[in-house]
């Protein structure tokens, strides 16, 4: 049987798509490997993993790219499995391709879907943030990595698995060339986006930052607040704190207006919980239509205004 | 200080229509505007700012074709000191393990103290050239800065960086690294100067080093699409509008049924 | 005294012209001729002074007066060298007298103005410090100089025993004080002869003094304001001061810009001298107006204080790299980049002082330190990459002209925008708008520029254009994909290299063509063709199309009697720095019924709507948006409907209609779409018969 390794972050849905992937390549033996887990955590990946090894971390320590590799390397050097799996977060980022390296093996980042023919592991991933889909493939025959896109594959689904928790002892090595300071929040801003039930969200499409007032008022009529894409915060025309996304904020709300809004994968990343996505923008092909549930193609600034004298229309 | 700033040259698909080719190999590029990749060119501007707090030698360095001299010479515009074009008809078709296999080639007995690349690309968006360097190189790695400052550091004898870094739920690290090190940039790290129209101009003679890849000690079973551990299949459209439902009509019409439907979802 | 007054005057003097010397070239010795009429009209007739109507009466009597009392000034010093220098008669002493009585009479005026009016342009919001101070200083100088005059013209009536009458009312007056005091204090004649001594001395002490304390302050203008004029540009404001003057190949040059002082012209330094921080610019300046970092005069007095400061009058000048950067600290650059370049400052400045070019070439500067608005980043390699600063394919810079001839297809009208192709029949009324292919001929060309190709809304002033053109059954042809953006903002954005590629492309697009006219819709466009391109064939602005078919007869309007009232916003590039004030007007007032109304900031006046093109990616930080100054302007003047003849201006006020909360009761429209409606009932009628 094939062994598969995931290597999990944090004990959440990521973990739970990384088996289920694994799951879908066939008969396989799964073994999670976890960093400082505590005994909760490795008994909830034991229902869904054939082995938990858990990494222990130091007193206070977190998961680091750097002490991670370190302590992987060799231990998946002797392992041999077939595959390892990563989630493609800001800490995959970090990790997946210096193990790689380390390791010598063939890498598929950020896939949307995974699969097996023969020897070969074949992926579908995005090109052009997503304007463009590949299907790409690689000889897997002396094993392989890959990192997948969070969200785009289901959770593994809640059967008693029972694995095998071990410990695993972190090899003493030389000092790390990299040490953690401090953990800092993005600035905190004056609102907490991630509680709120309706979300506008403004991208690139609005042009210019005064623009941003036609969302505001439409925000407005809604009772809703107003968030933001990376680029919008990149220009400073709103806080760090109003950003969805992979490097912003994670939401869960009821309804979701993205307005501008093309729809990368790194934003779409803090959208999570499946709310009532409506897409508003200018270009057909943007990715948002693809996962959006009611699409406008159009201009938006003729749609908002109209939009928001409707909705206040409606509420008298 | 010296810095290494590896960098891509890649298609601005925003306005254009995308249309693939037969077979599925490759897109009609007629209309695509080619130009630095966008998080590359915060990364030339991060490695020009340091070389102008504390001096020292910035090198610009890109894999491709001939018209890829472009981003050198814009980079050379924007205050790097050398340019280095990896250029070989044997590298089409490299994935981003013979990217990075031929750059940490050329990276190798050069005296560095920093290696920067932006931290993903805009086409191929893997993110994975500078994690590979670091692991072919043996050094520590950095993803994602968004704030970088150096303490020291003279040609790769040492000295520490102080990066800010993004992490998960919006969170960012601060981490000292032992100097040299990779860091990748990610966008907002700085807001990159202009370069006119004569900027590029006035580096139009500038030395371009050309290496191919003999010079680079490669065999040519590592170099282009023969060395490619990712092969392309096939490209495709994504599914459009899957689950989207699309409104028509005129704007009245298309607002009023979505009033509508928010109404139903509890948008209201 | 003499001596050392006037070797401390040529001292000082020398002193400031060292900053002159230091300068760039400002070749400014051609067209005498037209420079002498300019120094007699403008200089000597102080033409631009009445336009704030008590503050230019005021200054043009107190400068004729200096005129008239200057030779007596002269003579007064002759007569201390020799007696009876000063005797020019008696009609010059009546003259000169009364003279004096004005100058007093004014000075009052100026210094009440100045103590308790005071207007809100003499005090500027970035000033630091006031120059009331220094203005009282100088008129009680000029008044001083007055009493004097008459104290020793006076006491000489006295000792002499002669009356001066009404001849002269001054020196009368204080003859008669004298009188009285000689006559009720038993005064003696030693004590007159005294005043009259004194009286004489002072006037003269207080002359060198005044001489000497000018090139010191402000009040420089009155040596530097003359030779200002007589050196003033003289090509259309529209024209900009090339990169360089010495060397015309722009990549041989090893800086662009100003970055210093002396990179500037030396007529561009004697502007700065020149300034009276009269603040009639900044009064007229919209950047200023709507609260940005700008104020022009300022930028007049921060380079008069930073070159008097860095060319001590003592001690050595201060190397460049010693002082602050002039570009960035002594200017900010956001006051640089709140620029909409419309003009309205030299327009308004009474001495001719120029400030396009200056906040240009500090620009090119920048631009070339790569310090640029990370907004306007986007838009210019959208123009290198695609010729647009959208962003827009370049195939597809053509595509309303297609979609023009879809919508006469679907009207069953073939003639607008008829197909491509040479080959087939000319519509019986006219060829309408066509896509011209290399080798191509047409009679006219529309030069479209970047807006009206890709802004679905102005594509519609297009459209609407080229329906005019259609029924003037005129042959017009566009260049299709091959046009490029005109450059003209990238050029004032201080981004020349760009510029220059892009008119490349523009005039080889054009060689390629044959026509014999050009006209535009987008005065920007207008400005860069006649200005800054060079084109021999004349360029029209539609407008100025539109007039003289007008006034030809070739377009019958139908009247448009909405019951509202119109008003006429002038486009800076089209008014102010091209001329164009009439032929608008014209067309407004052949539209029968059209009620129009006149702002008051109008023609030469306008009133600038926020600038064009790239100024749409580069709002400056303000108070208040300046469209939206502007439709306060036209709302006071009793309009509900403005109209344009510039894409920019439409745009701009357009979004200053929905910020202002204005979509109720405000519309505004270009020229050319108002000109197309009114001949709508007309097309209606041609499409029935053709039916």
């Amino acid at each position: 049987m094939r062994t598969i390794m995931a290597i999990v972050e944090v004990v959440d849905e990521t973990a739970l798509e990384l088996a289920h992937a694994a799951r879908s390549l066939g008969e396989v033996h799964l073994t999670a490997a976890v960093f400082g887990a505590e005994d909760a955590g490795c008994a909830e990946l034991a229902r869904y993993f054939d082995r938990v090894v858990n990494f222990p971390l130091s007193p206070g320590a977190v998961f680091d790219a750097e002490h991670a590799a370190a302590a992987l390397t060799p231990w998946l050097a002797a392992e041999q499995p077939f595959l390892i799996l990563l989630s493609h977060t800001n800490n995959g980022l970090d990790l997946a391709p210096l193990l790689a390296a380390r390791l010598d093996l063939p890498m598929l980042a950020d896939c949307l879907e995974l699969g097996l023919r023969d020897e070969q592991l074949t992926a579908v991933r995005t090109l052009y943030a997503g304007k463009v889909h590949a299907r790409v493939v690689a000889d897997a025959k002396g094993g392989a990595l890959a990192t997948l896109r969070p969200g785009a594959f289901d959770g593994d689904e809640a059967i008693d698995r029972g694995g095998r928790i071990e410990t695993a002892a972190v090899p003493p090595g030389p000092p790390a060339r990299r040490r953690l300071l401090e953990t800092v929040a993005a600035e905190a801003g004056s609102v907490d986006i991630t509680q709120a039930e309706i979300l506008v969200a403004v991208g690139r499409g609005i042009e210019e930052q005064e623009n941003l007032e036609i969302v505001q008022s439409l925000a407005a009529a809604l009772d809703a607040e107003v968030a933001c894409t990376r680029p919008i915060v990149d220009k400073n025309w709103l806080p760090k704190s109003r950003q969805v996304g992979t490097s912003g904020q994670s939401v869960s709300p009821k309804v979701y207006l993205a307005i501008g809004v093309s729809g990368s994968f790194q934003h779409l990343g803090g959208v999570k919980g499946k709310p009532f996505l409506v897409a508003i923008n200018q270009d057909a092909a943007a990715p948002i239509f693809a996962v959006a549930d009611v699409g406008v193609v159009g201009d938006l600034f003729d749609l908002v205004p109209l939009l928001e004298e409707k909705i206040r229309a409606r509420k008298g | 200080m010296n810095i290494i700033v590896c960098i891509k040259r890649v298609a601005d698909t925003s306005e254009a229509e995308i249309v693939i080719q037969r077979g599925g190999q490759g897109l009609e590029e007629e209309d695509f505007a080619w130009g630095i990749n966008e998080w590359d060119n915060f990364a030339v501007e991060a490695a020009v700012q340091l070389k102008e707090q504390h001096g020292g030698v910035v090198t610009a360095m890109t894999l491709g074709g001939e018209d890829d001299e472009e981003v050198l010479r814009r980079a050379l515009a924007m205050g790097c000191d050398e340019a280095v074009h990896l250029c070989d008809e044997a590298f089409a078709g490299a994935d981003a393990w013979g990217i990075a296999k031929a750059l940490a080639a050329a990276v190798r007995g050069r005296s560095y103290d920093l290696l920067l690349c932006g931290a993903v690309s805009g086409d191929a968006g893997g993110g994975q050239v500078g994690g590979f360097l670091a692991g072919l190189l043996d050094l520590p790695l950095v993803a994602l800065a968004t704030c970088l400052e150096v303490g020291s550091g003279n040609g790769g004898t040492g000295g520490v960086a102080r990066v800010r870094h993004e992490v998960e739920s919006g969170l960012e690290r601060v981490v000292e690294v032992d100097l040299p090190a990779v860091v990748t940039v990610q966008t907002g790290i700085n807001e990159p100067r202009y370069v006119s129209i004569r900027g590029i101009r006035k580096v139009a003679g500038a030395e371009v080093q050309v290496l191919d890849g003999a010079a680079l000690g490669l065999q040519a079973a590592e170099l282009g699409s023969a060395g490619a551990r990712v092969r392309l299949e096939e490209l495709f459209l994504p599914p459009r509008g899957e689950g989207a439902e699309v409104l028509e009509g005129s704007d009245e019409e298309i607002v009023q049924r979505l009033v509508e439907m928010l109404h139903q979802r509890g948008g209201l | 005294m003499l001596a050392l007054a006037l070797a401390t005057l040529v001292w000082v003097l020398w002193q400031r012209l060292a900053l002159l010397r230091a300068a760039a070239p400002s070749p400014r010795w051609d067209h005498l001729g037209e420079r002498l009429r300019r120094l007699l009209v403008i200089g000597f007739g102080q033409s631009r002074q009445p336009r704030y109507r008590v503050a230019g009466i005021v200054h043009i009597l107190i400068f004729g007066g200096f005129l008239v009392l200057s030779l007596r000034s002269m003579t007064l010093i002759g007569e201390a060298f020799s007696a009876g220098y000063a005797d020019l008669g008696s009609g010059y002493a009546a003259v000169k007298d009364w003279t004096g009585v004005v100058v007093l009479g004014a000075c009052a005026v100026a210094a009440w103005r100045r103590v308790v009016v005071r207007p809100a342009r003499y005090h500027d919001r970035h000033a630091r410090s006031s120059h009331t101070p220094e203005a009282l200083l100088i008129l009680a100088l000029i008044c001083s100089l007055m009493l004097a005059d008459a104290a020793y013209e006076g006491s000489a009536l006295v000792l002499e025993g002669k009356g001066g009458g009404w001849r002269m009312p001054l020196a009368s007056l204080l003859a008669w004080v004298f009188g009285a005091v000689q006559q009720t204090g038993g005064a003696e004649q030693p004590l007159l002869g005294g005043i009259h001594l004194a009286a004489f001395w002072i006037h003269n002490a207080v002359l060198l003094f005044f001489l000497c304390l000018l090139p010191l302050g402000k009040h420089f203008h009155v040596l530097s304001a003359l030779p200002n004029v007589f050196f003033s540009k003289l090509e259309p404001s529209g024209k900009l001061k090339p990169p360089s003057h010495l060397e015309a190949d722009f990549d041989a040059l090893e800086v662009v810009g100003v970055s210093k002082l002396e990179d500037l012209g030396w007529k561009e330094l004697l502007d700065v001298y020149s300034c009276t921080d009269c603040g009639r610019c900044s009064d007229h300046c919209p950047a200023y107006a709507a609260g940005t970092a700008l104020s022009p005069r300022m930028l007049s007095i921060k380079m008069r204080e930073a070159a008097y400061a860095h060319y001590p009058l003592r001690g050595k000048v201060v190397p460049p790299e010693q002082r602050p950067a002039l570009v960035g600290e002594t200017i900010g650059t956001a006051e640089l980049w709140a620029c909409t370049t419309c003009g309205a400052c030299e327009e308004a400045c009474p001495v001719m002082i120029e400030y396009v070019d200056k906040v240009v070439d500090m620009r090119r500067h920048l631009v070339d330190d790569g310090r640029l608005p990370a907004s306007l980043q986007k838009p210019l390699a959208a123009l290198e990459k695609r010729g647009n600063p959208y962003g827009k394919m370049a195939r597809k810079r053509g595509d309303w002209v297609d979609g023009l001839a879809a919508e006469a297809s679907a009207n069953g009208n073939r003639a607008v925008g008829s197909d491509r192709s040479e080959g087939g029949d000319p519509a019986p009324c006219g060829k309408g708008v066509r896509i011209l292919a290399p080798g191509d001929t047409a009679e006219v060309l529309y030069f479209t520029d970047s807006c009206a190709a890709f802004d679905p809304r102005i594509q519609r002033t297009a459209v609407a254009f080229a329906e005019i053109l259609l029924h003037c059954g005129a042959d017009v042809g566009t260049l299709g994909k091959d046009e490029v953006d005109s450059g003209h903002e990238a050029r004032r954005f201080g981004e020349e290299g760009l510029f220059l590629a892009l008119r490349e492309q523009n005039l080889l697009a054009m060689e390629q063509r044959k026509f014999s006219r050009i006209v535009t819709s987008d005065p920007h466009a207008l400005n860069a063709l006649r200005h800054d391109y060079g084109v021999e064939l004349p360029v029209l602005h539609h407008s100025q199309w539109i007039a003289e078919s007008v006034a030809s007869g070739e377009l019958n309007m139908q009247g448009i009697d909405d019951g509202r009232t119109y008003t006429y916003h002038d486009p800076c590039y089209l008014g102010r720095h091209n001329g164009e004030y009439q032929a608008p007007r014209q067309i407004l007032a052949a539209i029968p019924g059209l009620r129009s109304v006149e702002m008051e900031r109008c023609a030469g006046r306008s009133f600038c709507c926020g600038g064009g093109s790239l100024s749409l990616f580069n709002e400056p930080e303000c108070e208040r948006r300046m469209g939206e100054i502007r439709l306060d302007m036209a709302a006071a003047a009793g309009a509900q409907v403005v109209v344009t003849a510039c894409p920019f201006c439409l745009i701009n006020l357009e979004d200053a209609i929905k910020t202002s909360g204005r979509d109720e009761h405000m519309e505004v429209v270009d020229l050319a779409e108002l000109v197309a409606q009114s001949l709508a009932p007309q097309s209606a009628a041609m499409e029935s018969e053709s039916a």
